[in-house]
């Protein structure tokens, strides 16, 4: 039993992807171990922006050995007459390096099981270099030199150690040793590893906390302490901390102070220049105000930090200045002024300008308006909202800080006298900005995030910029997934297919870069983008059972969306129903049966030979298939529950297809009108049942 | 630090610093560029395999970012000091680092981090891979990978770092706006390019004639072009580089629509992608000279090498189109 010792050493990597580059050599070396039958403990990780290692706890000293059995000719010809072994025989013998005596006989065939003995781990781990190492993948990546392999950033050393002894290999120039190196500049020596155990330790000694998850809470703990010592209340984004944790090798906190002037700046540019420019923490005093107070982390010791406090307080306020210049000249002016500017910007260059995107999403959003029932008084703010939501583009402001755009819509239109209504639904306009990312809370916001993704989406499909592959570089995935997500959110209901016909025929075709687009051109993209945003359904409800999404999306093809989702989480709450799978197989097999006999016959009663055809009939006459969806989806279901007992008394009864063309003509109309009914709500031959 | 360093001494010992380190200190080109990167001691010599090391400070032009002598930061024109290393050497950033303590910037006493920042200049097709570097938070250099110029990916990969001149010495000499610096000799920055800031500014914004940057533009590339097909890769790359300025001014005056800017950065970068394909040629007509590496010539310029193979293919059909 060893411990070995795997780091690679490399130039700052980008802090974004430390801790997936960890994981990764973490599975990688596993993968690699198991497939070589090298049989350990656990494996031990360390990152910090300037290694990944490994160490492998308790490491067996030899792969496992294996049994291998080989086989040979037939009997027929191992053998000759005489029951003496062939030439052929001995050939494959000695082929395998082993003797006719090991022969085992079977099935007419002679085997040899070859045994070979377990490999030293020493021997093994020289290849974790191709294996593991030179394998490694990255979403950025880089050559350097004159090298062809592509990696995240130059490796400069590798320490390859079973317990004291390294096992060699080189990845390009380097070659693998003991040799670490220490924190860039408090530790200036090579730092030599005796043992791999020793590894964390050693480079302790060296500044370097190569545990990144023992490094988080040093940070944590120095920045915590810090705000108590001064009575602030700190704010951890726990996405800066990350960040912040793979920028340092060695952390030491520290406190810097802004002038209080500053503070008349809006909270979010305050907060933006702090946390996204700098990587500072902001701090608030107990009622959740702002303080003129921040704190950072320094990869270094406690020694100079004045110089290094001061210079980051100039940074800071000379962005503040900027900020505080932009703010005032912004507020100079006006909206109007602000659009009059944005008559320039460009959406996208196959498409148009973003006044021309408004202008579109002006009119979606005053058809859908028209569907969901908004007020007056919701209409109205919701027009204004749509005619000038993306004026803050052209402020000096958003400008400068691009990531506040529309923060600073919301913003700047309160100042300018817009009501509460519109600059809400503005400042809501981006949401929901990620996957998981919060919802507009209003419904005029709702309603405008929710047509302008609806327009982003048209506008690049009907010029074929369709996202392909993991390529989505305008982020149309994210759009429609917002979309779905808005639409569930606040319950809307409507047809997404006639609304695209609605749209695309009304609003967006047959002017600007869409004049040149075809009738049938339409109809193709209308059904693109419906398949696009029914597969973000999918992907909104990953986790629960394909097979009751398959049933709920194949039969609504009018996509409407809310309907979908419903559904989708409906079928599940009764999957567990005692009698599910009896009520689903009867549905399955009407749907199935009308989907291969067409029928366009209605049924006659006077054509019926049975009771149990009579029962059926009469329990189908409950309702006609336009009631039945004005129906809630317990009754519908439970309409469904009360035919299945008579479906399958029918089947049972009856053979559908009978002779007499009459009857079965007349069997195939019964069938078709439950068919009818049954698939205005899904397709239940999707469902599996166990 | 007993006396502070003023700007001239800055580029002294980073010139010093830099030539013992190998590389040769070039001049400032004598045409207009928008960064050091421009000048074709960076960008030509970025592409092929041969080694490269130079050092040179560049004035850098960019029409759109003057602020007629007001802004303490944003300037018409300021200086960058630009190192090019190729190939990229295995201790690239400790030779920068001792080039900072060079510079009196002790690293124990002040933050130094690398913090990712990959570059791309859409105009000339080059990206790279690499960081801005921080000093208390402060950006004080680019340091960049090259791995696409002029839209070919390269042969060996070029380190370039490009110290920010104005920034750093600021940041040394701790002054409030660039105008405070000492340049040399007790003068001020701001007494010598205070004035040309105002009025490049005005010329920028107010009074470059658009008709006549617009007929230039066309001019200088179908001058371009025309010396492209001649193959003097020089002379065509000087006219490329006057069309980016043009460009950059027209920019600045707001004369370019945002559909027409588009394709203005197209013509400039099929131009730029052009030049580079023919220096690699040009270079490899002469047998790459710089490169030394056996194993190196080999690959490129060997009988099965890439670029005897490129030029074969070329003669071949200059055969062809024979006697033009």
């Amino acid at each position: 039993m060893a411990d070995y010792l795997l780091e690679i050493g490399l130039e700052e990597i980008p802090a974004h992807l430390v801790t997936s580059a960890e994981d990764q050599l973490v599975s990688r070396s596993e993968d690699f171990l198991k497939k070589h039958l090298l049989h350990y403990d656990r494996v031990q990780a360390f990152s910090t922006p300037r290694r990944l290692a490994i160490l492998v706890r308790n490491l067996a000293d030899f792969s496992d050995s294996t049994d291998e059995e080989h086989r040979g000719p037939s009997l027929k010809v191992a053998k000759d007459s005489d029951g003496a072994w062939t030439k052929a025989a001995q050939g494959f013998a000695r082929g395998q390096k082993m003797s006719p005596d090991d022969f085992t006989e079977r099935d007419g065939y002679v085997y040899l099981t070859k045994h070979i003995d377990g490999v030293a781990a020493s021997e093994i781990l020289k290849s974790i270099a191709t294996e593991v190492v030179e394998q490694m993948k990255f979403s950025t990546y880089m050559r350097w030199a004159d090298y062809k392999l592509e990696y995240v950033r130059p490796i400069r050393w590798l320490v390859s150690l079973l317990d004291t002894a390294v096992v060699p290999f080189t990845v390009l120039d380097v070659q693998a040793g003991r040799v670490t190196r220490g924190h860039r500049f408090l530790n200036t020596g090579e730092v030599i590893i005796a043992q791999a155990d020793d590894y964390e330790k050693d480079l302790a000694d060296a500044f370097v906390i190569a545990n990144a998850q023992t490094r988080k809470e040093t940070i944590r703990k120095q920045i915590h302490e810090l705000a108590d010592r001064h009575g602030w209340h700190l704010h951890i984004d726990q996405d800066l901390l990350e960040e912040v944790n793979n920028i340092v090798e060695y952390p030491t906190a520290f406190a810097g102070s802004f002038s209080e002037k500053y503070l008349s700046l809006p909270d979010i540019v305050l907060i933006t220049s702090m946390r996204d420019n700098q990587r500072f923490f902001y701090l608030t005093d107990e009622q959740g105000q702002l303080l003129p107070h921040f704190i950072s982390v320094r990869n270094g010791n406690g020694d100079h930090l004045d110089n290094v406090i001061s210079g980051n307080e100039k940074v800071l306020i000379a962005r503040l200045e900027d900020a505080k210049f932009f703010f005032q000249e912004d507020q100079k002016h006006s909206i109007d002024f602000f659009m009059a500017k944005a008559d320039h910007l460009i959406f996208h260059a196959k498409i148009g300008t973003v006044v021309q995107h408004m202008a579109r999403v002006s009119k979606i959003a005053a058809l859908l308006a028209d569907k969901m029932g908004f007020s007056e008084s919701e209409t109205q703010d919701l027009q204004r909202a749509s005619q000038i939501y993306k004026f803050d583009l052209t402020t000096a402001m958003v400008g400068e800080f691009s990531e506040l755009q529309g923060t600073m819509a919301g913003i700047y239109a309160g100042l300018f006298g817009e009501n509460a209504v519109v600059s809400q639904a503005l400042s809501e306009q981006y949401l929901p900005s990620s996957s998981e990312g919060s919802l507009p809370q209003s419904r005029v916001g709702a309603l405008l995030a929710l047509s302008d993704k609806l327009d982003s989406l048209f506008s690049f499909f009907a010029c074929g910029l369709i996202p392909s592959g993991s390529n989505d570089p305008y982020g149309l995935r994210r759009a429609a997934l917002g979309m779905v997500r808005i639409i569930a959110d606040q319950k809307w209901r409507f047809s997404l297919k006639e609304l695209l016909t609605d749209l695309s025929g009304l609003v967006l075709a047959k002017q600007g870069a869409f004049a040149e687009i075809q009738d049938q051109n339409l109809t193709r993209i209308n059904a693109q983008l419906n398949a696009f945003i029914v597969d973000r359904i999918r992907q909104l409800s990953d986790g629960s059972r394909y097979d009751l999404l398959d049933a709920a999306t194949s039969k609504i093809e009018q996509g409407d969306v809310e309907l979908i989702l419903r559904r989708i989480s409906f079928l599940a709450s009764h999957a567990d129903d005692t009698n599910f799978k009896e009520v689903v197989e009867a549905l399955a097999r009407v749907q199935s049966l009308a989907e291969k006999n067409p029928s366009q016959e209605k049924v006659n009663p006077d054509l019926f030979v049975n009771d149990s055809e009579k029962a059926l009939y009469f329990a189908s006459q409950a309702y006609f298939a336009d009631q039945i969806s004005q129906l809630n989806d317990q009754g519908i279901y439970d309409y469904f529950v009360s035919l299945k007992d008579p479906i399958n008394d029918y089947f049972d009864s009856n053979m559908i297809l009978d002779k007499d063309p009459q009857i079965k003509k007349n069997r195939l109309a019964q069938i078709h009108l439950l068919n009818e009914q049954i698939s205005t709500f899904g397709d239940f031959r999707k469902i599996v049942t166990k | 630090m007993t006396k502070k360093l003023s700007m001239q001494d800055v580029i002294l010992t980073l010139q010093g610093y830099w030539a013992s380190q190998g590389a040769n200190l070039m001049q400032a080109y004598d045409n207009e560029v928008g960064a050091g990167t421009q000048s074709p001691y960076t960008f030509l010599r970025a592409n092929g395999p041969e080694p490269w090391h130079a050092a040179y400070v560049q004035p850098s032009r960019r029409p759109a970012d003057g602020r007629y002598g007001q802004n303490p930061n944003r300037l018409f024109q300021h200086h960058q000091f630009q190192v090019v290393m190729k190939p990229s050497p295995e201790n690239i950033q400790e030779l920068y680092l001792q080039s900072l303590e060079k510079l009196t910037i002790n690293p124990l006493e002040h933050d130094i981090r690398f913090v990712e920042d990959n570059w791309e200049n859409p105009s000339m097709g080059a990206a790279g891979i690499g960081w801005e570097v921080w000093l208390d938070g402060q950006e004080v250099s680019q340091f960049t990978y090259f791995q696409q110029v002029g839209s070919i990916p390269v042969d060996s990969v070029t380190a370039e770092i490009t110290y920010g001149l104005e920034r750093l010495v600021s940041y040394i000499q701790d002054v409030p706006s660039v105008y405070d610096l000492e340049w040399g000799n007790g003068v001020l920055y701001g007494d010598i390019f205070k004035e040309p800031e105002y009025e490049h500014s005005v010329y920028s914004f107010e009074q470059s004639d658009e008709k006549m940057l617009l007929t230039n533009f066309d001019q200088f590339e179908k001058e371009a072009k025309r010396l492209l097909d001649l193959g003097l890769v020089h002379p065509a790359y000087d006219y490329i580089l006057k069309c980016s300025h043009t460009f950059n001014l027209l920019d600045a005056r707001g004369a370019i629509s945002v559909t027409e800017r588009a394709s203005y950065l197209h013509r400039i970068r099929s131009m730029a992608h052009s030049v580079a394909n023919e220096f690699i040629l040009a270079r490899a007509k002469l047998s790459f000279p710089l490169l030394k590496d056996q194993d190196l010539r080999e690959k490129y310029i060997g009988k099965k090498g890439i670029y005897t193979k490129k030029l074969a293919k070329r003669a071949s059909q200059e055969q062809r189109h024979g006697g033009k």
